[in-house]
């Protein structure tokens, strides 16, 4: 690992002090608003809706908790979760069950015209996806299925299905051929190659792929507002309620807007270098 | 790497089928996912175009369609606020990038020496990046923007500036700041892997010889890092022209047009006006153009998707 780019051996104490003390700032002033918005929802309404702000004040769970059963006749968070985990789990799946076969075949035993499948697929991932709504919109009304869940999960799935096939990929392009061979040799018929000699060694990349798919559906909102109002409204969809909001409501805010960002925060942070191997595709190892 | 070298011998083996079925079997795995892609992000592109030579607005059910007309197009290239979307569109979509790509690269320099606590530091630096947008946008909007309750006008205070109205008077400066802090992360994550990918004795050899950090930067680990900016470059592009939820939040495409970019204005043609004809016209000329800007961009780094990518380096 190369620790000096800009500062060799020959940097002195107080330059690398400084520069350390510079790291640290800019760090934290990137995380700032993120510590704030958590710091916020630990406020009452009255110690959060100031032009000073409090740094220092007796934290409390009532915005968290409300957020959690609803506070003033409104629902609360908890519906809109259920329909988040609800559909980005299963869209997730989905997109392993056909992403895992393609990457299959566009790497171990890859198809004639394995570059070209490869690039229609990344093509999809380019074209903006405002070219797509306005025919959605109007296929989902006349199929009765606007505001339901699986119509999120069939789009979600298709949003992550090019990204998740390019991860596999690269993932299935680092079993040794020499291990699929053997077991080849030994006989082993397809499925149980698949399952004892493949699956095992590509499985910290399935875990990643099924990361980067969560993350990007979780925090999906463009398709969102466009096609759900209620029953099939996510996260997203609960926080933009606030953007009208009536009386003081930023404790209640952040303490919301906290709650929708954990589960893939702590993902997240828990898998931090699968992440840019997700997010690059496979091109950076 | 290697099963990609190696499709030859692996039909060498396989001769025992006939290979027009051999050819079926390798293709048949392929074929849900690829059927699924085609209906589910095609097809939808195909009815755009053919709406889009309508006259169709959901606000008229039983007006005749008047199939086809180009009246869409003629309206579109008349339009003063498409022309100010498109500016706009690659206003805050090409500062963002630039913006994050030096500070991405920028920290992760930092973040690359012997800097006390340097795991807990990335681990902070990645967390705007997840953070939901739509959740981090309005958290940026009411509790730090804010003129009278955000807390960077308090910040300020000390240094002078008074009760700015950051949002209503600085809406481009404030979306371009937002999407900067929200891709950051990413760049940084992108950088340190090619950072970290650099081999020590290079630099060792170049030190030996004299060379200083500046230079050292400058002649070995820009050009290192190169690809992986270039992949920066693309994808931070891919997601932030289409960047929505920032701008429906914070600024609601204002004031006036100043911030409403390309996928804002159709989604208010298509959701606000329902002129789903217009709409459609405008989402073909916007694909037709990425579709322009994209081939040309591939194939300025195309190097990057070549079957090896950056992998061995």
């Amino acid at each position: 690992m190369s620790s000096i780019t800009l500062a060799g051996q020959q940097t002195k104490p107080l330059t690398r002090l400084l520069l350390g003390a510079l790291t640290w700032i800019i760090v934290l002033l990137f995380f700032f608003p993120v510590f704030w918005m958590a710091l916020t929802g630990f406020k009452t309404e009255a110690t959060a809706d100031t032009s000073t702000p409090h740094f220092i004040f007796k934290p409390t769970l009532n915005e968290y908790k409300a957020v959690w059963k609803g506070a003033g006749g409104t629902t609360g968070l908890r519906p809109y979760l259920e329909h988040s985990i609800g559909i980005t789990v299963i869209s997730t799946v989905i997109v392993l069950v056909l992403a895992l076969p393609a990457a299959y075949a566009l790497s171990i035993r890859p198809v004639r015209k394995w570059r070209d499948v490869l690039f229609f697929f990344i093509s999809t991932k380019m074209l903006p996806i405002v070219g797509a709504i306005i025919p959605l919109y109007v296929i989902a009304r006349d199929l009765h299925v606007l505001d339901h869940q699986r119509l999120l999960v069939v789009l979600y799935t298709a949003l992550n299905l090019p990204i998740a096939v390019w991860m596999l990929r690269s993932f299935l392009l680092e079993v040794p051929a020499e291990v699929i061979e053997a077991s080849r040799v030994d006989g082993a018929g397809l499925l149980l190659q698949l399952r004892s000699v493949i699956l095992p060694i590509i499985s910290p990349g399935v875990a990643a792929t099924s990361l980067i798919c969560f993350i990007f559906a979780w925090n999906e909102f463009f398709l969102a507002v466009n096609l759900t109002t209620i029953k099939g409204a996510t996260v997203p969809i609960y926080l933009v309620g606030f953007v009208q909001p009536e009386g003081p409501f930023l404790a209640h805010l952040s303490a919301a807007a906290t709650v929708a960002c954990l589960p893939v925060l702590l993902a997240g942070w828990a898998a931090q270098d699968k992440l840019v191997r997700g997010l690059s595709m496979g091109a950076v190892k | 790497m290697v099963a990609l070298s190696d499709p030859v011998t692996v039909t060498r083996e396989r001769r025992t089928l006939r290979p027009r079925t051999e050819s079926w079997v390798r293709r048949f795995p392929l074929v849900p996912a690829l059927v699924f892609t085609v209906v589910v992000t095609q097809i939808p592109f195909l009815l755009t175009l053919w709406y889009s030579l309508q006259k169709y607005n959901l606000n008229y059910p039983h007006r005749p369609r008047q199939f086809p007309t180009l009246a869409n197009y003629r309206l579109i290239f008349k339009d003063p606020t498409f022309r100010i979307a498109a500016e706009n569109t690659v206003l805050l979509t090409v500062v963002p990038v630039v913006l994050s790509i030096v500070f991405g690269v920028g920290i992760a320099v930092l973040l690359n020496r012997h800097v006390f606590g340097r795991g807990f530091l990335r681990t902070l630096i990645v967390s705007p990046f997840l953070v939901m947008s739509t959740a981090a946008a309005l958290v940026w909007k009411f509790t730090i923007l804010d003129t009278t309750f955000g807390a960077l006008n308090f910040f300020l205070k000390p240094f002078g500036v008074g009760q700015v109205n950051w949002i209503g008077v600085h809406s481009q400066a404030t979306i371009i700041t937002f999407l900067t802090w929200q891709w950051t992360p990413f760049m940084v994550l992108l950088a340190l892997a090619g950072l970290q990918s650099q081999g020590d004795d290079q630099l060792e050899a170049a030190r030996v010889d004299g060379a200083g950090s500046w230079r050292i930067f400058r002649a070995l680990t820009i050009p290192h890092l190169r690809p992986y900016i270039e992949l920066g470059v693309l994808l931070g592009s891919i997601y932030i022209v289409q960047a929505f939820d920032s701008i429906y939040i914070i600024t609601a495409g204002g004031p006036s047009t100043d911030t409403t970019n390309l996928p804002y204005y159709i989604y208010q043609v298509a959701f606000q006006a329902y002129d789903i004809g217009r709409a459609s016209a405008m989402a073909v000329v916007v694909v037709i153009a990425t579709i322009l800007i994209a081939t040309l961009a591939l194939r300025m780094i195309s190097s990057l998707f070549s079957s090896e990518g950056m992998r061995g380096r």
